[in-house]
Parts: structure tokens; sequence; C-alpha cells
């Protein structure tokens, strides 16, 4: 069994992923919880690379990763204007407060 | 070996930190400095176009952006309690670390592919409908943007709940005197 020694590197992806995973459990904050997509996106970032080298298509992996990348900009642009206008209107950054519909 | 291992590590350290700290503007600054040690590493890794992008865009453009956002929200240090146990929390990441670790490792190298073609062949000729899909992805951020910019012109100036509360009473008083006219045919 030819295992690889870039094990760890897929470690660090995990360590990355529990990190993004618990960041959006515990926070009620609005742009820690773009904060909190980022890190999970960086995770898959690390592990498409770390895919790429192990089976030898380092370009392949190299274009997806760019396509994920400018993918997770967007994404911190639209979370990030949102959680702005959801400040302007509601006055917080609370996550709770957003739930208006109740009884 | 050792350099790369350390660099997944401080990562981690960077993007635990990045939760953890209370102040919004040190977060964004932890995000950066673990995407600066992820770049290095994507270069060590032999995919230094990536690494390139990552540091422009991941540990530049997005930290610019989150600082921008923190100054026009306004840094809000609320004592914020999870809505979720710590415990649980906790213990949830640990059952999926548990299950992704036991799928995924140990790795096994998977035979090198003989020829690749160029990065540039890649992305333009096998990968073309991503490109366009990055295209159409750029021109839904520059909107996001705007909305980022946009000031409050027509704003709820007062909730939407008063807002009902008010028409409901007018038609009430609309209704009133014809109540009154079926009170006096009684």
């Amino acid at each position: 069994m030819n295992v690889s020694g870039l094990n760890f590197i897929l470690v660090g992806v995990l360590g990355l992923l529990g990190v993004g995973l618990y960041g959006l459990m515990v926070t009620r904050n609005l742009i820690k919880v773009v904060v909190a997509l980022q890190i999970l996106v960086k995770a898959a970032l690390l592990g498409l690379i770390l895919a790429g080298n192990l089976s030898g298509a380092v370009n392949l992996s190299q274009s997806l990763a760019i396509t994920v990348i400018v993918a997770d900009t967007i994404v911190a642009v639209i979370g990030l204007s949102l959680a702005v206008q959801i400040r302007r209107h509601l006055g917080t950054l609370d996550v709770k407060a957003l739930s208006h519909l109740r009884g | 070996m050792l350099h790369m291992l350390l660099l997944a590590l401080v990562a981690v350290v960077f993007a635990l930190q990045a939760i953890k700290t209370e102040r919004l503007i040190t977060s964004a600054m932890w995000l950066a400095g673990a995407s600066a040690l992820l770049a290095t590493l994507f270069y060590l890794m032999g995919a230094p176009q990536v690494a390139v992008i990552e540091l422009s865009v991941g540990a530049g453009l997005v930290t610019v952006l989150f600082a921008f956002a923190i100054s026009i929200a306004g840094e809000e240090l609320l004592d914020l309690r999870p809505t979720l146990p710590q415990a649980l929390s906790i213990s949830l990441t640990l059952l999926a670390l548990a299950l992704m670790g036991a799928f995924s490792l140990p790795l096994q190298a998977g035979p090198a592919a003989a020829t690749e073609p160029a990065l540039t062949q890649v992305i333009w000729e096998q990968r073309g409908l991503d490109v366009l899909v990055q295209v159409v992805l750029i021109f839904a951020g520059v909107l996001g943007l705007l909305g980022l910019l946009a000031e409050a012109k027509a704003p709820l100036a007062y909730p939407v709940a008063e807002e009902v509360a008010a028409r409901r009473e007018r038609e009430l008083e609309e209704l009133q005197p014809a109540s009154e006219l079926v009170e006096e045919a009684v």
C-alpha cells in the first residue's frame, strides 16, 4: 500500500474544516459567519490542490481552484453586503435578530 | 516535509484565532494571515498560479472587503451567547471530523498522469464553461458590491408592524360611521 507522505496536509484540511464548522455553529455575528465560510472554502481549496498533487493532475486542480476562489470571493461580497444592509435596517448584526416571524 | 506540516498547523491555529477573537477587524486580520500561509503551502505543493491568486484575492481583496464592511457596519462588541451549547457544537464538529478522517485517511498516491496539458490549455479548452461561469459570477459580485455601497435611499423608517397597525386603524375609522348607521337602524 503506497501511503503518501502528504497525509499531514489532509490533517490540515480536516483541521480547517473543523474550525470552520465550529465557527459556523458558535458564532452569532453575521460578519463572523462570513469569516467561518471563508475558512471552510480555504479547506476545500487546500483539499483540491492536495488531490491534484497526488493524482498528478496539478493543472486541472489549479483550474478548478481558481473557479472556487472566484466563487468564494463573490460569496464574501454578497454575504458582507447582506450583513451591512441588515445592520442598517435592524440595527444589529445578531443572527437571532433576524427571526421576526414568531407567534 | 516538516515545514509544510508546520505551515498547515499554523494556518489552522490562525483560523481558530479568527473564530475565537472578539473584535471583527482582528478576526479579518487573522483570516488574512491564514490565507497567506495557505498561499505559501500551495506554492510548495506545486501550484504557483493558485498561490498568487490566493495571495492577491484571498489575503488582499477579501481582507479589504472585510475592513470596508466592518467600517460601514461598525464594530459591534456584543457578548453573544451561542445558540447551541458549547459541548454540543464541539462534539458535533469532532464527530464530523472523525467521519471525514475515517473515510479519507490514509491517502494513497494515485498513478501520476503521464502528460498533463499546460494550465492555459486546461483553463481555456477543457474547462471553458468554468470561465463563462466565472464571468457571470463576477457580474453578480459587482451587483453585490453595489448593495454594499448602496446608501439607504428608501429605508424602512419605521418597522413593518407599525405600518400595518396604522393602516388597520385607518380602516377601522372608516368603518366606524357605517356601524353607527347600523346601530341607529336597529
